[in-house]
């Protein structure tokens, strides 16, 4: 791990922790103003505790050209990033995160042809809906070890970080504090409830909240259709396609409307945000990340209108694809941030508990 | 763009572009007038002194949003009696502290946002309102509003005369992009600051040592609008030679160090000068009420510098300072390193050191804890200086704003040698030398600039109606 990056945010911290003048904004700031110097787990937790909002930035006064040079949400997500790669499991992958923009396009392009391959391979001999192209039972084979392999590895990097920042008990109530700073985006609302700083400078605004809420209930809403549909199958015998009033409709379809919106609109916002406040080199990796994102959510909806054409035969491994692709790249990419954030938040609590 | 601005109607030109400028062209826009503003700093430093500030004293009769209790006229009129000596204009005192609790609402309805007082600062709760982020978001916010609103703003816009003819301003001359622009504007409001980044002008009226100072605020108060005016005869106010200074940590850079080169050790230290000899009470009252005068004291001594030496136990007293303090396992060691005589310094900290009488410390009151038999004694808080590591700051002169200014009536009218000049009105440090003669209050540099700016925004406006 580079210390450089924890020297340049202990260095800040240290400034801030003189001025203080930002205290309103976030979690943050009381945080560091507990402090009187700095360990590099109370840096590493300040960091991931940080939700970009750039709140401190356009208000501080010693920002470059100033002598002082304060950047706090870039040396703060560069301290981040690297916590993401020093924690991560198996350690050996940490340096995909350097690359995971590319690397999203390579296990996209290899998705997509083991998919395709697959489909063209082992055609069911009955089954309805995407089923008549791919049968449940392949399906299951495939997903289920993608999708709980990079979890465990996700949950294994979690707990590193959770001992590494010295985190103990929690109750149930600083859980659900937690949680609900994490639902509502608290962190975003620059303390005075006007928003955040990104897209247009100083000015502050609810887009970007907005924006992320979207992304959020979405991915949760497409993720609980998919469960859904998975109680349904083997709980009560019902297999796709279901109809529009079915649990796997009602969240699907709205849900992958909302991660379209939501993605979309990010990505939209990023292409404004000034590129300086955040780590230099990981945009790219970023803005591939948000776009895979959707584009998993926008597949799935192409699939759906397809329902019942010919069309489901092209689009059910291009989605499914994308989906895999997904699942595999979660523990090395921008997705495992909403971890790391979770588990900063909660820990914040237990400090102020 | 400035080409952009139609000159051929009359406007409003605003000189400055700091708290009380921003206030000026907001008001005057919004009462119909164009309004052209020009500031001297670039953009990235834009804002004068108020980029520095964290809050504004406000009367109020009740609880009002973040400020709590009741801040009444007679009290907050006491408290600058108190700190000013009476050289205050009482009319025009009034006024301004009556006017700031409706200030309150204007700030928040043009963006301002406020938080409770700062960690470190509840002393400030009741009486100063503190702004989210510091004065620059609210530099900020005031930017966004005014640039919403339709005001021209140009940047690195230097101006230099003022023409005065016939009880009239008519014409000002600026240097913008290496060429000098005359603006014939039908009224003019002058918000540009005191002189105190003029290092030369500062050494003629306090004197040479006045080389040595820090200034904690911004390079481009330079006062060339101020000395333009006064020297066409335009009346003054507040003492020509004097400045306000606290003892900051001698390494700031030589300006805009802003609130982080505040040591606030003072209360806990022995405080030497580079011979290594004490030169005052340190512990004479509580530090918000004295540190103002460790600017004048150190000025006081040779080279302008003092080294406040604390012991680890006074360590997290007290707001820690942007830098790390020298250390030394022995006070030798620390002598050392901060280029003392090692011998004086031992001899001075335990002569000191005998001097202290057992009791109880309280660091947060007056504990009457005090030295017996020393000149100078400490009077509270002395506590013997022997437990290693021992730490030291060094402490130079930072020179906040300068007292100098304009005369100005109740409705921030400059007053000329015949009276009011018609077309120019005047806001902020440039006249607050009218209401703050001497000494300073914390947040009433704001009050002044909120209220006063927006007089003269007023005042411009109508009269270019």
């Amino acid at each position: 791990m580079s210390d450089n990056s924890i020297l340049e945010a202990r260095r800040q911290a240290e400034i801030c922790n003189a001025c203080r003048y930002c205290e309103g904004y976030c979690s943050v700031f009381p945080a560091m103003f507990a402090e009187r110097s700095f360990s590099d787990s109370s840096i590493i937790q300040l960091a991931n505790l940080c939700h970009n909002c750039r709140g401190c930035y356009y208000a501080c006064q010693y920002t470059p050209p100033h002598e002082f040079a304060i950047n706090l949400p870039a040396a703060l997500d560069e301290v981040r990033y690297d916590s993401w790669k020093k924690f991560s499991w198996p350690q050996g992958f940490a340096n995909m995160f350097d690359r995971s923009g590319m690397i999203m396009v390579v296990v996209l392009a290899c998705s997509l042809a083991f998919l395709f391959w697959l489909v063209n391979t082992f055609i069911p001999e009955d089954g309805e809906g995407f089923y008549a192209h791919m049968s449940h039972g392949l399906m299951v084979m495939i997903f289920l070890p993608s999708f709980l392999v990079p979890l465990i590895a996700t949950g294994v990097s979690i707990n590193r970080y959770w001992r590494y920042i010295g985190g103990k008990k929690m109750t149930l109530t600083e859980l659900w504090q937690a949680s609900l700073e994490a639902i509502t985006l608290r962190n975003l609302k620059g303390g005075h409830g006007d928003g955040c700083n990104f897209e247009d400078e100083d000015r502050f605004t609810k887009t970007r909240s907005a924006l992320h809420k979207m992304t959020f209930w979405g991915f949760l809403m497409c993720f609980g259709s998919t469960t859904a549909g998975t109680i349904l199958h083997y709980a009560f015998g019902l297999e796709a396609p279901y109809s529009w009033y079915s649990l796997p409709k009602l969240l699907g379809v709205p849900g992958g409307v909302l991660l379209c919106l939501g993605t979309g609109g990010l990505a939209w916002l990023k292409t404004k945000a000034d590129p300086n406040l955040g780590v230099a080199g990981i945009w790219g990796s970023e803005m591939a990340f948000i776009l895979l994102l959707f584009s998993v959510s926008a597949t799935g909806l192409v699939l759906y209108a397809a329902t019942g054409t010919a069309l489901v035969e092209w689009f059910l491994p291009i989605h499914l694809g994308a989906v895999l692709t997904f699942f595999l790249v979660t523990p090395y990419s921008k997705m495992i941030h909403g971890f790391y954030r979770m588990a900063a938040l909660v820990k914040n609590q237990t400090r102020s508990g | 763009m400035i080409e952009n601005f139609n000159i051929s109607e009359p406007y409003v030109l605003i000189i400055g572009g700091g708290n009380a400028a921003l206030c000026a062209a907001i008001t005057a826009k919004e009462a119909g007038a164009s309004v052209l503003l020009l500031e001297s700093a670039p953009k990235p430093f834009r804002g004068g002194n108020s980029r520095h500030t964290r809050n504004f004293r406000c009367m109020h009769l009740g609880p009002l949003g973040e400020l709590t209790g009741k801040y009444g006229e007679e009290e907050y009129f006491d408290d600058l009696l108190k700190v000013t000596k009476g050289n205050t204009d009482e009319d025009l005192a009034r006024m301004c502290i009556h006017s700031s609790q409706e200030a309150y609402g204007w700030m928040h309805a043009h963006g301002v946002r406020f938080q409770p007082s700062l960690s470190g600062t509840l002393s400030l709760s009741r009486t100063n309102a503190f702004f989210l982020g510091g004065g620059k978001a609210l530099v900020n916010a005031y930017y966004r509003k005014a640039m919403d609103l339709g005001v021209e703003v140009s940047y690195e816009s230097n101006v230099k005369h003022l023409e005065y003819d016939n009880r009239r301003i008519k014409s000002v001359t600026a240097e913008i992009n290496n060429k000098d622009v005359t603006f014939t504007p039908a009224a003019t409001v002058v918000a540009s600051g005191g002189f105190q980044a003029d290092i030369d002008w500062l050494a003629s009226a306090w004197g040479e040592a006045a080389r040595n100072f820090l200034i904690r605020g911004t390079p481009y108060n330079r006062g060339v609008v101020l000395k333009n005016l006064l020297d066409q005869g335009m009346m003054s106010v507040g003492d020509p030679t004097q400045c306000h200074a606290v003892a900051i940590d001698g390494r700031a850079p030589q300006y805009d160090g802003g609130i982080v080169t505040r040591l606030d050790c003072v209360p806990f230290a022995a405080v030497v000068n580079k011979n290594g000899e004490r030169f005052y009470d340190e512990g004479e009252d509580v530090w918000p009420k004295r540190y103002a005068i460790w600017g004048r004291l150190v000025a006081a001594q040779p080279d302008q510098v003092g080294y406040a030496i604390i012991d680890s136990k006074s360590l997290e007293l007290f707001m820690p300072s942007v830098f790390p303090p020298v250390q030394g396992n022995t006070i030798e060691e620390l002598a050392q390193k901060m280029q003392l005589s090692s011998s004086r310094l031992r001899w001075t900290i335990d002569e000191f050191n005998a001097a202290c009488q057992p009791g109880n410390f309280h660091p947060t009151e007056l504990d009457g804890l005090s030295t017996r038999g020393i000149n100078p004694p400490k009077s509270n808080w002395a506590r013997p200086i022997t437990e290693p590591p021992f730490y030291g700051y060094e402490l130079r002169p930072g020179v906040t704003f300068t007292y100098l200014g304009l005369k100005v009536d109740k409705q921030a009218r400059v007053q000329g040698k015949e009276g009011p000049v018609e077309n120019l009105w005047a806001a902020g440090e440039i006249m607050a030398g009218s209401i703050l003669g001497e000494g300073y209050l914390a947040g009433f540099g704001m009050t002044i600039g909120t209220v006063f700016g927006r007089l003269a925004g007023q005042g411009a406006a109508e009269h270019v109606r």
